[in-house]
């Protein structure tokens, strides 16, 4: 097999992918075991293999996890029956619409994250302020998302509804929610990605609560290769959710 | 025969609820402020707000020395001027680097098949990552000052901009393509005067977002460890329990983020694709 049919197969590209990032790891340990590094700044990438398990039993990495998705899961609950009930009553009362889509797409842009000292004068340093965090996050992509798989229902359908005499009530559930399901997935996806992202911010920046705070306190007891690993752990953490959550959405999507 | 006449802006149906709205949720407010519901200061009146917010914008409370040609000049300013600057020069290194490192891996990515199955997915996965977690690795490597919030910046604005890059350039024309090819353009003619010009909205979009997450990145970055920048003033304001100060900050910072936002967005004709 010549080289250039090599790179046309279709495993070669994730090997590539795949060696390169390890090729680049063992560089890094080679520098670092040269000096050319500083071993106080970067530590070898072996000392972080080894304090993967160290960090998962001595610093209770699952029971963290449980509670870092047990807030993101309750952020994604509120954000959830807030966000689409916003959505529908966007979509019901058109005035309403005209008037606040634009407020409510403008809070989707604000970086809404950095009331998070206000949430903390207001609930404390709990998981309350994470989780509400999470949800004013949460809840801006959600409304618009199920406020454009609403009114993007294809006429026809609505038409179908109306010839059989449905009642508004029966157009909602029959029609029009089964239509947006898709739409509103996709912004329930990102409203949980949102959640999550500020939950763990949030959870490093107040030095509460579960994997946010592991990587501050290693980071505050300079144990350099257990704060790398608790990096490493949360980025395949959500490396995982965001990967899972995307082939639920492709899923969940109708074939065009 | 005569058209009628269209109702003042004010009296129209949207205006006039948007107004309803608003005057609603101030009235609420001050009710609530008033009421002592919540914890004393939590829910300052409007009027402490507004006070708060006059006196961080107008009183002059720092003094500042600048010399400039042997000529030693001091004056006061609002601190809040000062602080806005560190932010912003913060903001603008993060974001120059970010957006040239995010340009130069996003055409790589774009032009390539192989680089692009090889890469795009390693950046699609750690893009939606909460970068405030690298925080701790960027205080080792950049020290607490200044370096550490550029850093934070540039790597919250790469992901955008090199996903949004790399995107755009599988969006170009193949004849654009083809026709600077067949005029022997070399790399850097390519990139000047085919993919760039091709991908100014992409890349726009990719900035736009970029500067979302990295005056984000940056700004809590301030929050956690820092002794300048509004992000510093933020927690200040939360240390003395300074309430009103905190939503005149709020305010401020809100004001700044979506003008930026809309700013850019017009800048690079954003809206002009949408009315298409």
């Amino acid at each position: 097999m010549s080289a250039q049919a090599i790179t046309k197969t279709r495993w070669f590209p994730g090997v590539l992918g795949i060696g390169s990032f390890i090729g680049a790891v063992l560089l890094i340990e080679l520098f670092i075991r040269l000096g050319l590094v500083n071993r106080f700044i970067v530590p070898l990438p072996s000392d972080i293999v080894w304090a993967f398990p160290r960090v998962i039993i001595e610093e209770h990495v699952f029971s963290r996890f449980f509670l870092t998705a047990a807030e993101a899961f309750s952020a994604s609950i509120l954000v959830t029956v807030f966000g689409v009930a916003g959505g529908v009553l966007l979509h019901q009362f058109r005035l309403l619409r005209e008037a606040t889509e634009t407020w409510v797409a403008a809070v989707a842009a604000a970086p809404l994250v950095l009331i998070y000292p206000l949430y903390l004068v207001i609930f404390g340093r709990n998981a309350i302020t994470i989780v509400a965090m999470g949800f004013t996050a949460g809840l801006a992509p959600v409304t618009l998302k199920t406020l454009e798989g609403l009114a993007g229902t294809r006429r026809v359908l609505i038409n179908v509804g109306r010839s059989f005499n449905l009642t508004p009530w029966q157009q909602f559930w029959k029609i029009l929610f089964p239509a947006a399901l898709p739409t509103i997935f996709v912004g329930m996806r990102l409203g949980l990605i949102f959640a999550l992202i500020n939950i763990v911010g949030v959870e490093f920046l107040i030095n509460f609560g579960g994997l946010g705070q592991l990587i501050n306190e290693l980071a505050e007891r300079y144990d350099l290769a257990g704060t790398y690993a608790a990096i490493s752990f949360v980025i395949l953490i959500s490396i995982c959710v965001f990967f899972l959550t995307e082939r639920l959405e492709r899923w969940l999507r109708p074939v065009e | 025969m005569t058209l009628p006449r269209a109702a003042p802006r004010f009296l129209q149906p949207v205006t006039a609820l948007r107004i309803a709205i608003i005057v609603t949720v101030l009235a609420s407010w001050e009710a609530l402020a008033a009421s002592g519901l919540l914890y004393r200061d939590v829910v300052p009146s409007l009027v402490a707000i507004g006070k708060a917010l006059f006196n961080l914008l107008t009183v002059p409370d720092m003094s500042v020395q600048i010399d400039m040609l042997g000529i030693n000049t001091a004056f006061t300013i609002p601190a809040i001027y000062w602080h806005l600057y560190v932010t912003f020069y913060e903001i603008a290194f993060g974001m120059v680097i970010g957006c040239l490192t995010g340009l130069v891996v996003g055409i790589a990515l774009g032009s390539s098949r192989l680089l692009r199955r090889a890469y795009e997915p390693m950046l699609y996965y750690l893009g939606p990552c909460p970068k405030i977690i690298f925080f701790p690795v960027m205080i080792m490597w950049f020290g607490v000052g200044p370096g550490s919030k550029i850093a934070m910046g540039a790597i919250s604005c790469f992901f955008p901009v090199a996903l949004n890059v790399a995107g755009g350039m599988r969006e170009i024309d193949q004849v654009l393509i083809r026709v600077g090819r067949s005029f022997r353009a070399n790399t850097w003619q390519m990139v000047t005067k085919i993919y760039l010009p091709a991908m100014r909205h992409p890349i726009i979009n990719g900035v736009r977002i970029g500067l979302g997450v990295c005056l984000i990145g940056t700004l809590l970055a301030e929050t956690k460890l820092s002794n300048s920048g509004v992000g510093f003033l933020v927690m200040q304001a939360y240390n003395l329990f300074n309430m009103p100060l905190m939503y005149a900050l709020l305010i401020v910072l809100f004001v700044i983020a979506i003008g930026a936002n809309a700013l850019i967005g017009r800048l690079g004709g954003l809206d002009d694709i949408k009315r298409r």
